[in-house]
């Protein structure tokens, strides 16, 4: 599993790439009451914005570490958002098939080192 | 405290009506709205309808109640002397579509107010009609579109900083454009080397708070309209911090091309539950062609009138059904006409001092930034978050017990557990010092006793509602 500085991770299976956000962003957020997420079929690009999370503080962007398709979304969410807050590492939001993935990713501990930097 | 519903009793009645005196008319059982159950009111008699609607104002808290610090809305109090002009006779007893040649005095009233806000803003024209800021930034960017597409140009993105209200991004996204963001630097104002990149031959307009949302002024702002006015781009003034800078400096001088006023913040108008808002829009000569119709203008003879098709005819319309929301505009008129020009700059400099007399006290027990700060000041209860436990949200909830509405918090984004105050001028010192008082016994009380201050509020009819309960599954009827 890889991190990026705007608190999504990415991990990679062949072509698949599965994407959420970090128990660090969750917990920054709040308790999450609505994700609205990309259609099957679309395109991601590397840093440019794909879902939105809402919590009771504010509505956060969240942005693509992978450029590719997306193949599957997770439907769960539309009708529990909060186990982005339970569990926010096996709360994927998007599986991609992979074009391309971000420069730069960190591993865990860089991304533990660093997150409140960030 | 009970739903009115919930006070209701089976065959209860406020009036009795008197006996038929007219022959009975059944409808058609068939007639198409006939409604086939009866309707579900509460039924209760005037008492109870009096005591509980009574009772419920009791509850209520405004800007009357108390001192009310909801950064970057403006909380000020609104003079009751506007109430009294707004309900004058001619102002109230007119018709909409009366003839302009007897309505005189209102039309004069909204020449005027134009005129005094193009003034105080530094540009040249302005439209009344938006019924709030959001309402304002909307038409003004309808403006913005008219206008490249009048000069031949293809321009689809709006640029916006982290540090905006949010409102800016949605009114970009409602009027058709695609937003970009760009980020704030270290020390929370816009990051020039990142507007320098995104300000590309695509971008219409940056839209921009000044005074920003952390409550400091751009300094780079030459450097900054430099940069939009250098693509071809127009530089948006989101008048939400108005009242920091009003009669001192002026948005027109400083570069911008066109802006909303917010008149229930910055000109003293009721908010909400007080009346409709107010957001009407002014610009630079250049844009004023595109403002939404009608004009109210004045002829050589002093006369009003209301006219289309003024500065060359490219009207994007109307945005509001007749003229806005008026008598909130006559308020705004009372209030700068009782001002005046010296009393209107000694707002904003009250306004500035009020909040840094109160940064500099909050800055003995909370971080608050770096610097002086203009209107409104933003501090941080992260660490006493990671030490103790007890959140912004904690703080805010149990001010509500100290008698005082609890500042904006978890805004500006960009600074982690926010709280934004912003004191306005119409706050006393004592006032002022009463609430710093209270807030430095809750952050002491939430170390040694973190427990009370999440369980505050506690004086209240409803101590904590269930805000993620309501966000999922809202009950939105009886």
């Amino acid at each position: 599993m890889k991190f990026s500085k705007t608190h999504e991770w990415i991990t990679v299976e062949g072509k698949t790439a599965t994407v959420g956000v970090t128990d660090y962003a969750a917990a920054q957020m709040g308790d999450i009451v609505f994700v609205e997420l990309p259609d099957v079929g679309a395109k991601l690009t590397i840093g440019k914005s794909f879902a939105n999370v809402e919590s009771v503080k504010a509505v956060s962007e969240i942005f693509s570490p992978v450029s590719g398709r997306v193949t599957e979304v997770n439907a769960e969410l539309s009708d529990a958002p909060e186990l982005i807050n339970k569990d926010a590492f096996s709360a994927y939001l998007v599986r991609v098939e992979l074009d391309a993935v971000e420069d730069g990713l960190l591993e865990r501990d860089e991304y533990e080192a660093s997150k409140e930097s960030f | 405290m009970s739903l009115i519903f919930e006070k209701s009793v089976d065959g209860r009645r406020g009036v009795t009506f008197s006996a038929l005196d007219v022959p009975k008319y059944t409808l058609p059982p068939d007639a198409e709205y006939l409604r086939q159950s009866p309707a579900v009111l509460p039924e209760v008699s005037e008492l109870d309808l009096v005591r509980h609607y009574d009772g419920l104002s009791s509850k209520a808290y405004g800007v009357d109640s108390g001192f009310y610090p909801l950064g970057s809305c403006t909380m000020k109090y609104n003079p009751k002397l506007c109430e009294d002009t707004a309900a004058l006779d001619g102002f109230c007893q007119i018709h909409p579509l009366q003839g302009g040649l007897s309505a005189q005095g209102c039309l004069e009233a909204a020449y005027l107010l134009t005129e005094y806000l193009g003034r105080i803003t530094g540009m040249d024209c302005g439209t009344l009609q938006p019924a709030a800021g959001a309402h304002g930034e909307f038409t003004s960017l309808l403006m913005i579109k008219a206008y490249f597409k009048s000069i031949g140009q293809n321009r689809t993105k709006i640029i916006v900083p982290d540090s905006a209200h949010g409102t800016n991004p949605a009114s970009a996204a409602m009027a058709g454009f695609e937003v970009v963001n760009i980020p704030s630097d270290c020390d929370g104002f816009v990051d020039i080397d990142a507007l320098d990149a995104a300000m590309d031959g695509g971008v219409a307009a940056f839209m921009l708070t000044n005074p920003n949302t952390l409550g400091l002024f751009e300094k780079n702002i030459s450097k900054i309209a430099g940069i939009v006015h250098g693509r071809g781009g127009i530089l948006y003034y989101d008048g939400a911090n108005l009242n920091a800078v009003m009669g001192i400096s002026r948005p027109g001088d400083l570069g911008f091309d066109i802006m909303h006023i917010n008149l229930h913040k910055t000109f003293a108008t009721p908010h909400g539950g007080g009346g409709p808002g107010a957001g009407p829009v002014l610009c630079k000569e250049f844009l004023g062609g595109f403002l939404p119709r009608p004009t109210v203008v004045k002829d050589k003879n002093g006369r009003y009138s209301l006219k289309d098709g003024v500065r060359g005819g490219k009207s994007i319309g109307k945005t509001r059904a007749f003229f806005g929301n008026f008598l909130v505009c006559i308020k705004a008129l009372t209030y700068i006409t009782a001002l005046g020009a010296e009393g209107i700059t000694d707002a904003a400099r009250k306004a500035v001092l009020n909040a840094n007399y109160m940064r500099a006290l909050t800055s003995e027990f909370l971080p608050v930034g770096s610097g002086a700060c203009m209107h409104e000041f933003v501090a941080s209860c992260e660490e006493l978050k990671r030490d103790s436990g007890v959140s912004a949200l904690d703080v805010a909830k149990a001010l509500i017990d100290c008698k005082m509405h609890p500042p904006t918090i978890y805004f500006p984004l960009i600074v982690h557990e926010a709280m934004m105050f912003e004191p306005t001028e119409t706050e006393s010192k004592q006032t002022i010092d009463a609430a710093v008082a209270a807030l430095k016994q809750i952050i002491e009380t939430a170390k040694t006793n973190p427990e009370s201050i999440k369980s505050a509020p506690v004086s209240t009819p409803v101590g904590r509602p269930d805000e993620v309960k309501a966000a999922r599954k809202p009950v939105l009827r009886f």
